[in-house]
């Protein structure tokens, strides 16, 4: 076996961290956030709150656990959604290069690409009020176009190798040439893929709390965080630094091991090292 | 190089057709009914029957949206419900905040990401390519918003050489970029290091291409080669994501403009979200929508005059 | 004029070139011979200065007195393009898409200060009217070009400045014989017109033994003999230069077909596509395969041969099955071929491709690889009974029965040929169609894939439909050939007969296209094996 890259080394590392963190909030954290203790509000950090407190006197070292809970959750949800309808639509259309079904496809993922995030989760927010679901939605549909493209564009030179023509000759549908030769050679681009999207999807749910259009109270997230930090910046700058930071390094992670992902998954490099 | 024009000038008037169909289904039918929706559970029936005359809401479906549209196209976006003026004033008021801000910052990452991608690619694999991966790494990472923060914590609270937000107007175009460099720095930078990676991918690749091997046959040193053959060939998907980026910088800008309170589109539709303005909310997403497709079609007309091999059909 | 002497060459401890010595003449055509991985390339590179990073050298490439792997980078440059020009094997790819021909062709004298913009652009005006681009303009782009006039005007770039030394890698590789012959015959006459040297690369010995003066045959990055080219294609005094030799004019043993009923017949089938757009109307359509009736028959080895673009291609995807034809019928054991056709029909007939790497999933171990067409048949052999079948099919291509276990990358290029028979063979087909299946091979795998091909027809009763470009190859491996042009057959005939005396003068062309071997050795040779 060859040795992993540092990059996926380091960047799994970051990345189980906060998921592990994440994953534990879900039965403990050191403090209990729902309660507002203002008697306790702006501790420094101490051995009882780690890294201090807020303004409400909430721990933020169990803020920032629940706050990347569903940073995560957000972000995971947005690339599975991107996957799930993205992928087959980017298959289909490089089985049908040309016709009428690819055109749709391209065209409606440029339709997509004109709408941001941003403004998808503005248009549900004026209906329906804001919400976490509104950011996966709003995510996932922008995830939906890139993932077909990722697709599409991986799809189309394997439509072309011969192993394909062969694969007609055995007389197989498109459909399961799709499933059976084009996925699995295609399947390393969507896995970095998958990673870039978890990490702009991490940004993104950060704006859209930040902005109120994301997770309301009680559920914490640290855009929302960030977003009432902000007046106390001049008195208080780590109340913005650390939630900031948080996101910062959880970003770097799933960058870092997209990067090392890529380099361990490249068949070109695979072959240069034998 | 028209034909081609013309598809695309086609093809993106057909999305921006569709995009107005979402967003006025979005918007007009699946609350019901708007005027119900604006005014909330206290409405009285005589007030929802005021505001439903008022927003036209009498018409079908069809007319309605045959009205909106041929409304926007003689620059007639409706009053708005909370500020009772009209949403064409709302708009042009905050526009000249937010639009100047997204290209501003599209111009900085732009001059920043391009040198900084060509001496990347040029010292592939040397201390000047790992320092200024390593540096956009973290550039890709930082959330712009948070980015604006930590901004105007160093430059505006500790060093006060800009202050910390507000707009002073263009009847002092001096003071007003001063207003908007912080802000178009906080957008710019992190787009730049997505911009930066893929110049110097772009040209990585150029530069393993077979012209260049031609050309450095002729005698072209490695830079010659980089100058006069392979930046603009890399410069072709570069565009692309410039393209994209204006999208993002766009959503970007809204965003930003909480941190430095900036009376721009972002502060407008915010609060006709919270007001439940709808007809604010319609007609600046449509705006939104429009700028990143006419965008869209800026970067098609770029292609055609890079590339001569769209410039010819 | 320029020597090499003890050249040695490693890329980071592998070892490239070993100790290879050579010498060129003003005026002369130097031919250096070898197959792919053998260090041609890498020799004129070279003496280009432009090898890898992380390559070590030793030893010495003087040209007239100056060492240039001594030179620094800055003299190197003054002598590339200057003193010695150098075309490369793709011309599709060898020229910048976004920069006009007439620019890359004076780029080469600006560069060197030679000229002024606007002597730069006469002089390249010049030098395309001499390559034979006289009706094309110099604001053309590259891809408004054919293959062989992209590489005229690399050609053009390379001797704008009259150097002493063109190097010529595989120039004509990448296209067809009538073009390369014309290719070819310009370089020869450029040659001769400037007194210049050329060192031309090439894997195929017809080519050089037509054109070089002397001849280095080179192997595993050593040059095993050289000479005067008559000298050496006589005495083939190295072990090497005969198994080239004997490989690049190999006949396999074939017996004669017995039977005499068709097993495949098209009746005058035609393929069109739209036509390319004009504006917003479309332009008559392409008729890619216009009308071709032929039988093949039972036990037959039939050849259709074909410059790029003939339609054979198109033909190929029509009689798979893969493709609808527009009108006409192709008929496999009585019944009509079309992509509705039933799986069992299918199972009659089955290919192999050209790109031994493009040919199998690589995530697929061989025997799934193998296996697939069973998806063909109704009741496919489960357990034991797969296995043996895979098995069987393996050791009929003279493979291992345990080389079902591997993955294709552990395969050469030859023995992926041979798994790719395998995957032909293992529904039993009455016929087998090998598209251009043994071009992308060299010349000594490529003999012995001949003879399993032989082997394989006598032994399974096998009918080929042999699809290539290769006039030699059509040749050596079949009874009838077909000529294609332009969607159309325009000959046919029993192969010797035809390769004796064409009828056609589009056949006729090829032919004289096509290098050869000198006739005299190349029979002598076949009489020893």
């Amino acid at each position: 076996m060859n040795r992993l890259p540092f990059t996926l080394v380091v960047g799994a590392i970051i990345t189980a961290f906060f998921v592990g963190t994440a994953l534990l909030s879900l039965v403990w954290t050191p403090h209990d956030i729902t309660e507002l203790e203002i008697s306790q509000r702006l501790q420094p950090a101490s051995a009882t709150y780690w890294l201090g407190t807020d303004q409400f006197g909430r721990d933020m070292v169990s803020m920032l656990m629940e706050g990347s809970r569903t940073s995560i959750a957000v972000a995971l949800i947005a690339v599975g959604l991107g996957i799930v309808v993205g992928v087959p639509l980017g298959l289909a259309a490089a089985a049908a290069r040309g016709s009428l079904l690819d055109e749709v496809i391209m065209r409606g993922n440029d339709l997509i690409f004109a709408f941001p995030s941003l403004v998808i989760a503005i248009l549900i927010t004026a209906v329906y009020g804001p919400s976490a679901t509104n950011a996966i939605v709003a995510i996932g549909i922008f995830n939906i176009p890139v993932f077909a493209r990722v697709a599409r564009g991986g799809a189309l030179p394997i439509w072309t190798l011969d192993y394909i023509l062969a694969a007609r000759t055995a007389g197989k549908s498109r459909a399961r040439i799709s499933a059976e030769h084009v996925l699995p050679n295609i399947a390393n681009l969507l896995i970095v893929q998958a990673t870039i999207q978890f990490s702009l999807g991490i940004l993104a749910e950060a704006a859209l709390s930040y902005v109120n259009l994301g997770a309301q109270p009680p559920t914490s997230s640290i855009g929302k965080m960030l977003a009432e930090s902000q007046t106390m910046i001049y008195s208080n700058p780590s109340l913005a630094v650390l939630p900031g930071l948080a996101i910062v390094i959880m970003v770097l992670g799933l960058n870092l091991m997209g990067d090392g992902l890529r380099d361990a998954l490249d068949p070109r490099l695979r072959r240069a090292r034998g | 190089m028209t034909r081609y024009l013309l598809v695309r000038a086609l093809s993106l008037s057909l999305s921006l057709i569709v995009a107005s169909v979402v967003i006025f289904a979005v918007i007009e039918v699946i609350p019901g009914d708007p005027a119900a929706f604006m005014l909330g559970l206290n409405a009285t029936d005589e007030s929802i029957a005021n505001l439903r005359a008022e927003l036209g809401l009498g018409g079908s479906l069809t007319e309605r949206y045959a009205n909106w549209i041929t409304g926007m196209l003689r620059g007639d976006f409706g009053t708005s419900y909370t500020y009772r003026v009209p949403v064409a004033d709302l708009i042009l008021d905050r526009i000249w905040v937010s639009l100047p801000l997204a290209i501003f910052a599209l111009i900085l990452s732009t001059l920043i990401a391009i040198p900084v991608g060509v001496i990347a690619a040029a010292t592939r694999g040397g201390a000047g390519d790992f320092s200024i991966m390593g540096a956009t790494q973290l550039g890709i990472a930082v959330p712009n918003f948070w980015f604006a923060m930590l901004l105007v914590l160093l430059f505006a609270v500790t060093l006060q050489w800009f202050s910390a937000g507000g707009f002073p107007g263009w009847d002092n175009p001096a003071a007003a970029l001063k207003a908007l460099t912080l802000p178009a720095i906080a957008l710019a930078l992190p787009q730049a290091s997505i911009l930066a990676r893929v110049m110097r991918s772009a040209l990585i690749e150029t530069l393993d291409q077979d012209y260049i091997r031609t050309a450095r046959a002729k005698g072209l040193s490695r830079s010659q080669a980089i100058r006069r053959h392979a930046l603009k060939n890399a410069l072709i998907p570069v565009l692309t994501i410039i393209g994209l980026q204006f999208s993002f910088l766009l959503a970007g800008a809204i965003i930003i403009e909480n941190v430095f309170f900036l009376p721009g589109l972002g502060r407008l539709i915010f609060q006709g979200i919270t007001q439940r303005d709808l007809v604010v909310v319609e007609s600046v997403t449509m705006l939104l929508v429009f700028a990143v497709i006419v965008v869209t079609f800026l970067v098609d007309i770029a292609y055609a005059i890079v590339d001569p091999r769209l410039r010819r059909r | 004029m320029i020597e090499i002497e003890h050249l040695t060459l490693g890329i980071r401890g592998t070892p490239i070139l070993d100790d290879v010595s050579l010498r060129i003449e003003q005026g002369e055509i130097f031919g250096l011979v070898g197959e792919s991985g053998s260090g041609k390339s890498m020799t004129a590179l070279s003496v280009m200065g432009l090898l890898p990073r992380g390559t070590t050298i030793n030893g010495a490439a003087r040209l007239d007195d100056v060492d240039l792997l001594t030179l620094r980078e800055h003299d190197l440059r003054q002598i590339r393009g200057n003193d010695i020009g150098m075309i490369f094997q793709e011309p599709m790819t060898a020229l910048n898409p976004v920069q006009t021909i007439g620019d890359q062709v004076a780029e080469t004298l600006l560069i060197h200060d030679a000229a002024d913009r606007a002597e730069a652009r006469r002089i390249a005006r010049d030098r395309l009217d001499r390559v034979g681009l006289s009706h094309i303009e110099l604001d053309r782009y590259p891809h408004e070009l054919s293959g062989g006039q992209r590489q005229r005007v690399c050609i053009a770039a390379a001797i704008a400045l009259h150097p002493r030394l063109l190097i010529a890698d595989e120039p004509t590789t990448a296209l067809d014989v009538t073009t390369q012959a014309q290719i070819l015959d310009l370089l020869k006459g450029i040659v001769a017109e400037e007194n210049m040297a050329l060192l031309l690369i090439t894997h195929d010995l017809a080519v050089v033994s037509d054109m070089a003066d002397r001849i280095a045959v080179m192997q595993n990055g050593m040059i095993v003999e050289q000479g005067e080219t008559a000298q050496v294609l006589r005495d083939q005094v190295h072990p090497y230069t005969s198994a080239l030799f004997a490989a690049s004019a190999h006949q396999p043993d074939r017996t004669e077909p017995a039977q005499s009923d068709a097993i495949l017949s098209l009746r005058d089938v035609h393929r069109h596509y739209p036509g390319p757009r004009q504006g917003f109307i479309r332009g008559d359509p392409v008729r890619a395969v216009d009308g071709v009736s032929f039988d093949l028959q039972r036990g037959e080895s039939l050849g259709l041969v074909g410059e790029s673009g003939c339609g054979k291609s198109t033909l190929t995807r029509a009689i798979l099955g893969l493709d609808p034809v527009t009108s006409g019928q192709i008929i496999l054991n009585g019944a009509e071929i079309s992509p509705a056709m039933p799986r069992a029909r299918r199972a009659q007939m089955q290919v192999v491709f050209q790109d031994p790497y493009g040919s199998f999933n690589p995530r697929w171990r061989v025997d799934r690889i193998i296996a697939e067409p069973y998806f063909l048949l109704d009741a496919p052999p489960h357990g034991i009974d797969r296995d043996d079948a895979i098995s069987a099919a393996l050791e009929a291509v003279r493979l291992s029965p345990g080389d079902a276990l591997k993955y294709p990358h552990e395969f050469s290029g030859g023995q992926r040929q041979r798994i790719a028979i395998a995957r032909a063979l293992i529904t039993r087909p009455d016929l087998l169609v090998l598209d251009e299946a043994v071009s992308a091979l060299d010349v000594s795998v490529r003999a012995q894939i001949l003879d399993l091909l032989a082997d394989l027809q006598t032994e399974f009763g096998l009918s080929y439909l042999f699809i290539s470009h290769d006039l030699t190859v059509v040749r050596a491996i079949t009874d009838r050939v077909l000529v294609m042009q332009a969607g159309r057959i325009v000959e046919q005939g029993e192969t010797q007969a035809m390769f004796t005396a064409p009828q056609h003068p589009y056949t006729q062309s090829l032919l004289a296209a096509a290098p050869r071997l000198p006739d005299d050795i190349g029979e002598r040779h076949d009489a020893l094996v």
